[in-house]
């Protein structure tokens, strides 16, 4: 399953400055593995050390934050769109 | 020059001063004027407290944790504070912002009333109750004091276009800061915001963009937005950690109001968190530069029901906030995924305070108790602030005997709708005395 991924500006050092790339993967934990096999490094910055959502990094997959859906295990139909976004305060 | 150093602040930004080399500098696309953001030295991650220069950055790009302001204040004494003008300038060398700040064209938010509650002290059985009154501010509600901060540094960060998401209420702030300084504004809003809230960010600017979602969907566009668009300034995305600074003035101008003083106890509604995180921040610095008596106080945090992710969270006694999508009156603070919620649940239960929900008919009683006893028409997130007071005197989690702050944040002109069916004229009558006698109510 190919997928679109929307990179915030602070991972774009990984993707050579791209804001969107493609990955493959059924679920979002899969698609992370897949973007670290092409940008070493990026899934330690989007998961904390055991493995989780770090606490200050919203991921979308289509327009739904995964934290109402299932999680890492949240699946990832061909052509969605998934987004990497900052969690932010104020409004 | 004497200076405490962030060293001395133990708020969040709690490790060594700034020096060239162990800061991230990120790639400046444009280079700021020296002392464009005072005493601030850089931005430091409040989770793992790696450093980043100055600039339009938010998120640390090692945790994705918040960006916050870190200084070296200059020894501050009272005296000049109080020989400065009477908005949040006065607090300025406290704030991200430059020395000649009171000359640029902002809208001078800020020193607003703090009024001492007899009335509605004397109902709900406490001794010693204030009401600090931020709907006066010049748009109505205290986001004219992040928005003032915000544009500084949109402005010394050379920005083309100021803009945010919003809930409303700094939707108004922003466009209305922007028409002042002369700078193109475009606000997002939640489309089925109260129609007073979209007239007054539309009659400041033609580019209010009203978006089919919640706050939260509002807020993932405008940071896509900010990531694409070149010389954008969202307010609370990339330059938050300026505009959050700003939230600061209130807990200073309350210590100052009451004569130098913390007070015992203060109550702050909770939407994304950010401002109630900000106010206990501000005391730690007063504390810190020597400017009011190092003494306990306690933090409360206000919600709604209908959207109260924070309170259940300390409720359950857990760290962990679950989203929820919003479903209340409290359109203010219906934000369901609150950045700063764990900091608020970290501050309320390490000074002892706690966090309270009340159903959207308590919201609608807490704004008609304001407005009948202290003659304050508050909006729904200043209905929800009383609501809870009330309901923590009820419960016994607030002490009664100590002295109080309730914090109104915006005008109840603005959510007319959530109470004109409460309220209505008592008679209508015929322009003579005896239809006024036959009304009951004359002497
Ligand atoms: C009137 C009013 N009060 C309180 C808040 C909550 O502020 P925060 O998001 O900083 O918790 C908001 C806006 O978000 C607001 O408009
Ligand atoms: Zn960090």
């Amino acid at each position: 399953m190919s997928v679109s991924v929307r990179v915030p500006t602070i991972l774009r050092t990984y993707t050579d400055g791209q804001s969107e790339v493609s990955a493959d993967g059924t679920t979002l934990a899969e698609v992370l593995d897949s973007l670290e096999a092409s940008y070493a490094g990026i899934r330690a910055r989007i998961l904390d050390d055991d493995g989780k959502l770090r606490r200050f990094v919203n991921v979308y997959v289509g327009n739904d934050d995964v934290r109402f859906l299932d999680d890492l295990a949240t699946p990832t139909p061909d052509g969605t769109q998934v987004s990497v976004i900052p969690a932010v305060a104020g409004g | 020059m004497s200076t405490v150093t962030q060293d001395a602040i133990p708020s969040d930004t709690d490790t060594d001063n700034a020096t060239g080399a162990e800061l991230h500098a990120e790639p400046a696309k444009h280079t700021p004027r020296e002392g464009a953001f005072g005493n601030a030295t850089h931005l430091q991650c409040r989770e793992c407290q790696h450093q980043v220069t100055l600039g339009p950055f938010y998120a640390c790009p090692e945790c994705f944790g918040p960006l916050e302001v870190a200084y070296a204040f200059p020894a501050v004494t009272r005296e000049e504070i109080e020989a400065g003008p009477r908005n949040i300038w006065r607090y300025k060398a406290l704030l991200p912002v430059p020395d000649d700040i009171e000359t640029s064209r902002n809208t001078e938010p800020g020193f607003t009333r703090l009024l001492r509650a007899h009335n509605l002290g004397a109902e709900l059985g406490i001794d010693h109750l204030w009401v600090k009154d931020d709907s006066t501010n010049p748009t109505n509600s205290f986001k004219d004091r992040v928005v003032a901060c915000a544009l500084s540094a949109a402005i010394e960060l050379d920005a083309k276009v100021f803009a945010c998401p919003s809930t409303g209420n700094l939707a108004n702030a922003v466009a209305a800061a922007g028409a002042r300084a002369g700078i193109k504004t475009v606000v997002f809003i939640p489309s089925n915001l109260e129609h007073p809230k979209q007239v007054n960010s539309a009659i400041f600017t033609d580019s209010l963009v009203a978006v089919n979602g919640n706050y939260d969907d509002v807020n993932k566009l405008a940071s896509e937005i900010a990531g694409e668009e070149e010389g954008w300034a969202f307010v609370n995305v990339n330059v938050r950690p300026y505009y959050a600074e700003g939230s600061k003035t209130l807990g200073y101008e309350i210590a100052e109001q009451l004569g130098w003083r913390l007070p015992d106890q203060i109550v702050i509604p909770v939407a994304s968190g950010s401002q109630l995180t900000k106010v206990h921040k501000s005391f730690q610095e007063l504390i810190k530069l020597g400017l009011v008596e190092d003494k306990p106080y306690k933090v409360f945090g206000a919600q709604a029901s209908g959207c109260s992710p924070v309170s259940v969270a300390y409720k359950a006694g857990t760290d962990a906030i679950r989203p929820v999508k919003p479903d209340t009156i409290a359109k203010s603070l219906a934000i369901g995924n609150p950045a700063d919620g764990i900091y608020v649940l970290d501050i309320c239960r390490e000074t002892g305070g706690a966090v309270e929900d009340i159903t959207d008919d308590e919201v609608r009683d807490g704004i008609v108790l304001l407005a009948r006893t202290e003659g304050i028409f508050t909006e729904t997130a200043g209905g929800t602030t009383v609501g809870v007071l009330k309901k923590l005197v009820e419960s016994g989690q607030l002490d009664t005997s100590l002295e109080t702050v309730v914090i109104n944040t915006g005008h109840g002109l603005k959510t007319l709708d959530s109470v004109s069916d409460r309220v209505s004229a008592a008679a209508t009558i015929e322009p003579s005395y005896a239809a006024f006698q036959a009304t009951g109510l004359g002497a």
